[in-house]
């Protein structure tokens, strides 16, 4: 395979436009992994520098940082180009602790568990 | 190879991928691949409240294998001419 030139770069479907920037990765587990494109391959396979993961709960959202991550391609759903002129995340959305937002995540979890155990038991109604 | 072709056809049309984790793109079809992985351009998510992550992504690359949908423009679907090409490509070519 030979390396495209630098104008076909652009034109082509390959991830070597986005080396270099900063960009969003969507992993099939609903992760949102942000870092610096260093490298890629057909699979896309990905490798990200100065990766941190941004949990988001509700309203609240956290960047936790990972440091160097080698990104197996077919956990890869979705790769962003960050616009930088535009905000992150919608100004609503506020910063948190690490510590909070492991709280607000497993107050979730606890409720969302709490509506299937009481859906369980309401199942003998019969209804939709 | 027919579907690859088809939609190196559709390259500068707007479409909406939607993906298999319901998640629903829409913006102008930059290019695809062997893989159908697509590009896209000027993106929007169709349900931004429930993505805000998403919010100052513009353009992106969507992996093939995550796809579950592409809605067309109408226009763009020439039918008479798909089944043509897939009679010609079963006959080997």
């Amino acid at each position: 395979m030979s390396w495209t030139g630098a104008e076909d770069v652009f034109l082509s479907t390959s991830l070597a436009s986005y080396l270099d920037k900063k960009l969003l990765v969507l992993l099939r587990d609903g992760r949102k992994l942000l870092g610096l494109l260093r490298s890629f391959d057909q699979f896309a396979n990905v490798v990200l520098e100065g990766a941190c993961e941004r949990v988001i709960v509700g309203d609240l959202y956290c960047d936790i940082q990972l440091g160097l991550y080698v990104i197996r391609g077919e956990n890869v759903v979705l790769i962003g180009e960050l616009d930088s002129d535009k905000e992150e995340l919608p100004p609503h959305m506020t910063q948190v602790s690490e510590a909070d937002i492991r709280k607000a995540q497993k107050a979730e979890k606890d409720a969302t568990d709490l509506k299937g155990t009481m859906r369980k038991r309401m199942e003998f109604l019969d209804f939709d | 190879m027919l579907f690859f072709s088809y939609f190196k056809e559709l390259v500068g049309r707007e479409v909406t991928v939607e993906l298999k984790n319901d998640l629903a793109i829409r913006g102008t079809l930059h290019s695809v691949d062997q893989y159908l992985n697509i590009k896209l351009e000027n993106t929007r998510v169709v349900d931004q409240e429930k993505y805000p992550h998403m919010m100052s992504v513009r353009n992106c690359f969507i992996r093939g294998s995550v796809v579950r949908y592409v809605q067309l423009p109408p226009e763009g679907v020439d039918v008479e001419l798909l089944h043509d090409a897939t009679r010609r490509e079963a006959r080997g070519g």
